[in-house]
């Protein structure tokens, strides 16, 4: 943990070429600003830590050092520093971090990656700290001005209060006498508030960044410009891992605005993909409709390579056989084959999620100006310190070398973490001497992507005479994301099992079998907004659902009684010595059954489940347990006559531990379900000889406005608000798909088991 | 040469015509409110508006506006406070804020056509224009209200 430490060095700021003012902290960084952050005070300020800095006019400006994609982190953590420093948010200024693990990781566990739900729990107590850290800062030198005990002094809303007389000094005004205070650190650090001093922490706030987000002013990747700057977009290889046999440019070049046409060299075939660029051909101009109207004049020749094979029309099949086949068992309870043998009724069904890509609004964008030392990247980037790392590889440099400044993300969803359109920027900027911002179209972001894995699953269940499960045995197949790095791996990783297959939570249920089998990724395979969590959602809660109709149970009442109301589900009991459990601690962060059943008791008494619905209505529930959070999803749909469908209404139940922006939490609610609306109703990638068959918004489909669940109500569990944050960004996608297809089975009778549902109801 | 006013000031384009309005108030221009997203007229994240009207820039060649009047988000209000802009930040609406613009935009325009939508003109209205984040529920709200402003 970053040691909370306020270093009073005068000098500093005079090396750093800023006069007449004084600095407290080390490290002080000034870097640019982005979104409302307009500049900081012209005189004198204090920096007690590199998160917080006050300025001689009572200005606050304070650090966000994670990437901003629409998730409003950059209004939740800074609250968090906010209330613990007794700011008045309205005299608060954001600055975003640029990539440096060594002074804006603090927590010290992801590098500044911004993804998997992370930056609250991880951040929470840390910016607390820091936050106490400058408040005490303030009260010293307010102590130090009046020469009175700082005991009698205390900090609250932007001002330094005196005790005894009432008198205060606004936060501005103690600057000047903050110069050589030590903080404390261990047990004399700086106390927190008590949670009933709070005030940003659990209260609504609206994002930072409103203003400039609907004037047009906000800045995204695409947005930079710097002088000398060349456009550039790149014809990539059609094939994961093809190469360019031969071009001709000649056409290309004779488009006005076109200035060069470059090729960027492939990988060596023993290189792995990672987040490295694969190769193609630049073209690169002054504006962006020359170099894209030059490109469509290329003519290449490309060689397709292994993966030419990789045709959606079979590998699905082999999914489909792989996880029927299973063979690694990787959490086995009891004795699922005797209490098959022995049940009453055995009842088995296949699920199948095509590969998905994540479109965000803004297609990925970079710009490198390498003619200069250190490298300067400005990108949209959920990972600045990967930036870094893949474009020094590229450029044969070393990290240090390379600084990345982040800009905000126009949605990011996992793709933006990947930093290989970074890379392409670099190695063009290297070859030509010049500043070059690479742009992808939104062709090349479906088509050149890193697809959410496509998957299989075989669920089985043994029921006894009484319509109760006595075991549960569930294979799933899809291509593994670490194939990235090992291309050669045909198994999951742990860090896919412990996406909410390792962890099922039917922890009532006694014989219980989780398995994997085993198939080669011939395409990119990435992380998408909660990734595997999606199938394993989708697959058990919706074969629950059809269990408790062989049953002729209630579902929820039968959920219930699978998942139970254990404090912790305990997988050393399963043969599971450890697993990935999101990156921290089960001690921390342990799986708690009651949590996932309260959730579900909660959705079901909120969205009125079990009342009677007209005919052509159903409502579903579903609930999951990801990124330490947990969700419980009913969907009330409309199935039309010709197969279409309407939602009136959905209801969210949410117990994410401790939350800081409830505001926050409902929009990322909100989100969730029309992000699972897309993925159930119409996400599905396929390919045809090794090449991505989808294009464009046209074969892509995103859910719009007329398909929409508009009327998302979320329910913010306080049950457990004790225990540490956890996830917000990704937990609600993965229930929605299983709540919305066990809805449409309640309307309808009809079972889907293969997503996307597209026209499945149409042709029913 | 093309002429045109954008937001208000007079503009001579002296490029190849067939260009896009969206690329020539990014690129020649500076004005970065407008977005690119599909370029092929399917998500409305470079929505503006010319003589009035919503267009998508993307696939509107600079010829196409010879002669007229061209408003950005940048121009929507000289002080950012279109009802339109005002409801969205009252809604709280926006996620990553990429295609706030284009969104804005068309419901300006909207309103502009048909000052008081009923919600299914809402939706049929917006539904060109994408949001990945999903904000859809309170882009419909802010539409709501700022039709009761307009």
């Amino acid at each position: 943990m970053l040691g909370v430490q306020n270093i009073s060095r005068r000098t500093f700021l005079k090396s750093a070429g800023v006069t007449g003012a004084l600095v407290l902290g080390a490290n002080v960084s000034t870097g640019s600003m982005i979104g409302t952050a307009r500049g900081q005070g012209n005189g004198t300020s204090i920096k007690p830590n590199l998160f917080v800095e006050i300025s001689d006019d009572g200005t606050v400006t304070l650090t966000c050092s994670r990437s901003e994609m629409g998730q409003g982190v950059r209004t939740g953590i800074p609250m968090i520093l906010a209330d613990e420093l007794e700011a008045d948010w309205q005299r608060v200024k954001i600055w975003q971090a640029p990539g440096d693990e060594t002074k804006f990781d603090p927590a010290g566990k992801d590098q500044q990656n911004t993804d998997g739900s992370r930056s609250t729990r991880h951040h929470f107590e840390i910016m607390r700290q820091l936050g106490a850290a400058g408040r005490y800062v303030l009260e010293q030198a307010a102590a130090k001005k009046w020469g009175v005990d700082p005991a009698e002094v205390y900090a609250k809303d932007h001002r330094i209060y005196h005790s005894g007389t009432g008198d205060w000094f606004d936060f501005g005004e103690v600057v000047d006498a903050a110069a050589d205070i030590v903080v404390p650190t261990g047990d004399a650090a700086p106390k927190l508030k008590d949670k009933s001093q709070w005030k940003y922490i659990g209260r609504d706030m609206p994002v930072v960044d409103n203003y400039d987000m609907s004037t047009g002013g906000a800045t995204y990747g695409a947005d930079i410009s710097v002088p000398g700057m060349k456009i550039a977009v790149v014809a990539r290889p059609p094939v994961y891992r093809g190469k360019v046999k031969s071009y001709d440019a000649s056409e290309a070049l004779k488009v006005q605005g076109v200035e060069q046409v470059i090729e960027i060299p492939p990988l060596a075939d023993d290189m792995p993909a990672e987040f490295r660029a694969l190769g193609g051909i630049a073209v690169i101009g002054t504006n962006t409709w020359s170099v894209m109207e030059g490109r469509d004049r290329l003519v290449i020749e490309w060689d397709d390579g292994p993966n030419v094979t990789h045709d959606s029309s079979t590998y699905n099949g082999e999914l489909v056989v792989a996880a029927r086949t299973g063979g690694h068992v990787i959490r086995d309870r009891g004795n699922v084959d005797e209490a098959m043998g022995a049940a009453a009724r055995v009842m088995e069904a296949e699920y199948f999620v095509p590969y998905f890509i994540h479109t965000p609004m803004e297609p990925p964008v970079a710009m490198v100006d390498a003619t200069r030392m250190p490298v300067k990247v400005v990108t949209s980037t959920q990972a600045p310190n990967w930036v870094r790392q893949y474009v020094a590889e590229a450029l044969g440099l070393e990290q240090t070398d390379v600084e990345c400044e982040v800009t905000l993300l126009g949605g990011g969803f996992g793709r933006k973490s990947k930093p290989d359109f970074a890379c392409e920027a670099a190695i063009l900027s290297a070859r030509i001497g010049a500043p070059v911002r690479v742009q992808w179209t939104r062709e090349d972001e479906i088509r050149h992507g890193f697809y959410h894995a496509a998957s299989a699953h075989r669920l089985k269940a043994g029921l006894d005479g009484a319509g109760k499960v006595t075991a549960w045995h569930h294979s799933g197949a899809w291509p593994t994301l670490i194939a990235l790095w090992a291309p050669t791996m045909r198994t999951g990783h742990p860090l896919e099992y412990g996406l909410g297959l390792i962890d099922t939570p039917y922890n009532e249920v006694p014989n219980l079998r989780i398995e994997n089998g085993e198939i080669d990724a011939m395409i990119r395979v990435g992380w998408y907004r909660s990734v595997n969590n999606i199938q394993h959602a989708f697959a058990m809660n919706c074969f629950a659902n059809e269990l408790a109709e062989a049953a002729g149970r209630d579902p929820v009442e039968f959920l219930l009684e699978l998942i139970g109301d254990a404090d912790v589900m305990d997988l050393t009991m399963d043969g599971v010595p450890e697993h990935w459990n999101y990156g921290d601690s089960i001690e921390d962060w342990p799986i708690m059954p009651k949590r996932l059943s309260n959730v579900l008791r909660v959705v079901a008494e909120k969205s009125g489940y079990g009342k009677s619905m007209p005919p052509g209505h159903g409502l579903g529930i579903a609930c999951h347990r990801s990124f330490h959070s947990y969700v419980g999803c009913a969907v009330h749909v409309v199935v039309r006559d010709d197969g279409s469908l309407h939602i009136p209404q959905v209801d969210m139940a949410i117990d994410c531990g401790r939350y800081v922006n409830p505001e926050g939490v409902k929009k990322q609610m909100e989100g969730a379900a029309i992000y699972g609306h897309s993925v159930a109703m119409h996400g599905q990638i396929t390919t045809t000889q090794g090449a991505v068959d989808q294009s464009n918004f046209h074969d892509y489909t995103i859910t719009r406005m007329d398909d929409a669940p508009l009327d998302v109500r979320t329910h913010i569990v306080e049950d457990f608000t004790h225990l540490k944050p956890c996830g917000v960004g990704e937990p609600g996608v993965p229930p929605y798909t299983p709540a919305l297809v066990n809805a449409i089975y309640n309307a309808t009778g009809k079972r889907i088991r293969r997503l996307p549902i597209g026209d499945q109801l149409e042709s029913a | 040469m093309i002429s045109m006013r954008i937001n208000g000031v007079s503009r001579q384009f002296h490029g190849d015509p067939d260009m896009p309005l969206l690329w020539y108030v990014r690129d020649e221009l500076g004005l970065t409110g407008t977005k690119f997203g599909c370029g092929a007229a399917l998500c409305g994240a470079c929505t503006l508006h010319v003589n009035g009207s919503a267009v998508r820039a993307c696939v509107t060649p600079v010829s196409e506006a010879d002669g007229g009047e061209v408003t950005t988000i940048e121009g929507l209000d000289s002080e950012g406070n279109h009802p339109v802009q005002r409801a969205w930040r009252e809604h709280n609406v926006p996620q990553c804020g990429y295609c706030q613009s284009g969104q804005i935009m068309s419901a300006a325009a909207l309103l502009n056509e048909n000052p008081d939508p009923s919600d299914d003109e809402i939706v049929d209205g917006m539904a060109g224009n994408i949001c990945r984040c999903g904000t859809y529920q309170r882009i419909f709200a802010a539409v709501r209200t700022a039709a009761q402003e307009v």
